[in-house]
């Protein structure tokens, strides 16, 4: 069978019957695939928020409602409570890094200490900046960890920059900027108390 | 974002070839002479640029207005293939003699993958249409920059011994490496901003 | 069945496309900071080429020689999206890993090329076979990259350990990494074929 010739009406008529086809496959694969990429969606805040907030049994996703940051930006907060008790929050806050912008959700409880924290997303360099993940848990060695730390003492700060917490070997200001994260979804919270006691 | 960061990062920190590893293809194969370097460096950006523009609003008016997201790349790549054409077919008309310039560049512009790279990332960052145009003319630099000296070494590499397995790209892949460690150094510079 | 299988192992040695044919070089420095990542983007464009052979040889007398270029995109970029959705949605962490990279591969010059090269001249059978042999071959570069930088950068390879964190050098995974060792593959490459046309 020879080739089509390059006729208006045949160069018209198979593009477009091409895309037709391809408008068609696509809109059926992305009804199959939407329902699962949103539920893999939800299923990562939820175990981010489970890993840092102390128990709970309500639904803290359901719940969400923003704050405002000093920036103007606007925070996602997701309040934790157990009987109906408030007992802790998940904020997801995010500074820029090194290389682009670090997003986390960190946990705070009642007393303003830090309960844990889980990165979100980040670009930075893998085998140094990306040892944030687990870094500022590491409650072996003295002075990484941040968790417990009392956040209404003060802001989290680097030993470069006279604060408590050793930074990341050679990824200073990966360091700085997760800490920087970690203030700002603090002051964001402390600011904003008072819309918690809904 | 502060628009200075933006160009300044665009251009050093997040260099699109040595950083992002965008338009390799045709950072190893043009380079070879600096002429031709600078003739395709014109041609990305000038191209580039316009591309930007329409796929984000392409984008913004369009496909997030009916939720069609999952569409970006085929309309992307559409876009930037016509728009590719369309460039070639006026340039022909209005300027022979860029056309004649640039005109075997053009055509292998639709397969850089840093153009539709760029228009992708622009809506990933969230810029605004001024902060997304300046990226794009801002990155354009960059990758001018490189292939200038990227071709201008190759040219002295052309002249000098070199192991036979290792003669054209392989050679030329581990200068770029060097080269990417240089800019490495421009790490950090802004968090001045 | 003799001819196809040559076709297939045609696309892994002598036509690698990334050592011999020094095509799709983009994602090959981007995605190859990990064998596990360099494996993933392989079998991902794998699927996209074998798929948009398979139709544009199908569909190579209904397509005006002067609109194909176009038309081929279309098809190409159809596959992508659909790998994008499916990776999406049932390996999410994989999808993330890959990045920008994963829309980017519309645009990979192995995919269109061959296409133009052999899909659009060749029957359904043969085309297919040569997108299995291409992917494979991509795969098999990337793989092998993705490993070396892997293993010279943090010691490990697909996450095993074979030697302790502090005799890597993290200089691999990264960017420069990136072009070195591949600078250092396609060498080795040259020199092995050197070696076997004398023989």
């Amino acid at each position: 069978m020879a080739k089509l010739e390059s006729t208006f009406k045949n160069m018209f008529l198979s593009l477009s019957l091409i895309c037709l086809a391809v408008a068609f496959l696509l809109a059926q694969v992305n009804k199959m695939t939407a329902k699962p990429i949103a539920e893999a969606k939800a299923m990562k805040l939820q175990l981010a928020i489970g890993e840092v907030v102390p128990e709970f049994d309500n639904d803290p996703v359901a719940e969400v409602f923003m704050i405002p940051d000093e920036t103007g930006d606007s925070l996602m907060v997701y309040p934790a409570t157990k009987g109906g008790e408030l007992v802790g929050v998940a904020i997801s806050s995010s500074a820029s890094g090194f290389a682009g912008d670090i997003q986390i959700m960190v946990g705070f409880d009642m007393d303003n200490k830090v309960v844990n924290y889980e990165v979100l997303q980040h670009a930075e360099t893998p085998g140094l900046g990306s040892k944030m993940d687990e870094w500022f848990k590491d409650t072996e060695s003295e002075g990484k960890s941040i968790l417990g730390k009392d956040m209404s003492i003060g802001p989290l700060a680097v030993r470069n920059d006279g604060g408590g917490i050793d930074a990341i070997t050679a990824s200073t200001i990966t360091s700085r900027a997760f800490l920087n994260a970690v203030n700002i979804a603090f002051a964001a919270y402390n600011d904003n108390r008072d819309k918690l006691d809904n | 974002m502060e628009l200075i960061g933006i160009i300044i990062i665009a251009i050093f920190v997040n260099n699109v070839v040595f950083s992002q590893f965008l338009g390799i293809c045709p950072f190893l194969g043009v380079s070879k002479k600096v002429g031709t370097a600078i003739g395709m460096g014109l041609a990305v950006m000038f191209v580039l640029t316009i591309a930007t523009i329409v796929t984000y609003i392409v984008q913004k008016g369009l496909l997030e207005q009916f939720g069609l997201e999952y569409l970006q790349t085929i309309t992307f790549i559409l876009v930037i293939a016509s728009l590719v054409q369309l460039v070639e077919i006026i340039l022909k008309k209005i300027s022979p003699s860029l056309y004649q310039a640039l005109g075997v560049f053009l055509p292998l512009i639709t397969t850089n993958c840093m153009i539709l790279g760029v228009a992708i990332l622009v809506i990933q960052k969230d810029f605004n249409l001024l902060e997304s145009v300046i990226y794009a003319v801002s990155s354009a630099i960059g990758y001018a920059m490189a292939i200038i000296i990227f071709s201008s070494i190759r040219e002295q590499l052309a002249l000098t011994k070199v192991p036979k397995s290792m003669e054209g790209v392989p050679i030329a892949l581990i200068t770029a490496g060097v080269i990417a460690m240089a800019f490495m150094g421009f790490s950090g510079i802004d968090q001045v901003f | 069945m003799n001819k196809n299988l040559s076709v297939l192992i045609n696309g892994v040695i002598r036509e690698n496309p990334v050592f011999v044919l020094l095509l799709g070089m983009c994602p090959v420095l981007a995605t190859t900071s990990s064998a596990v990542n360099g494996m993933s983007m392989g079998l991902a464009t794998m699927f996209v080429l074998i798929c948009s052979n398979a139709v544009i040889s199908l569909l190579k007398n209904m397509i005006p020689d002067m609109v194909r270029i176009p038309a081929f995109i279309v098809v190409i970029a159809t596959f992508v999206t659909i790998t994008e959705m499916m990776m999406n949605a049932y390996v999410p962490a994989l999808a993330e890993s890959l990045g920008l990279f994963l829309p980017l591969i519309v645009v990979n010059c192995i995919v269109l090329g061959r296409a133009e090269s052999f899909a659009s001249r060749n029957g359904l059978v043969s085309s297919v076979f040569d997108g299995i042999g291409m992917g494979l071959g991509f795969t098999f570069a990337l793989t092998i990259l993705g490993a070396a930088r892997e293993l010279m950068g943090t010691g490990r390879i697909f996450s095993i350990n074979i030697f302790p964190e502090q005799f890597g050098s993290l200089l691999f995974v990264l960017a420069p990494g990136a072009f070195i060792v591949l600078g250092y593959l396609i060498a080795t490459f040259n020199k092995l074929k050197a070696k076997a046309s004398t023989n």
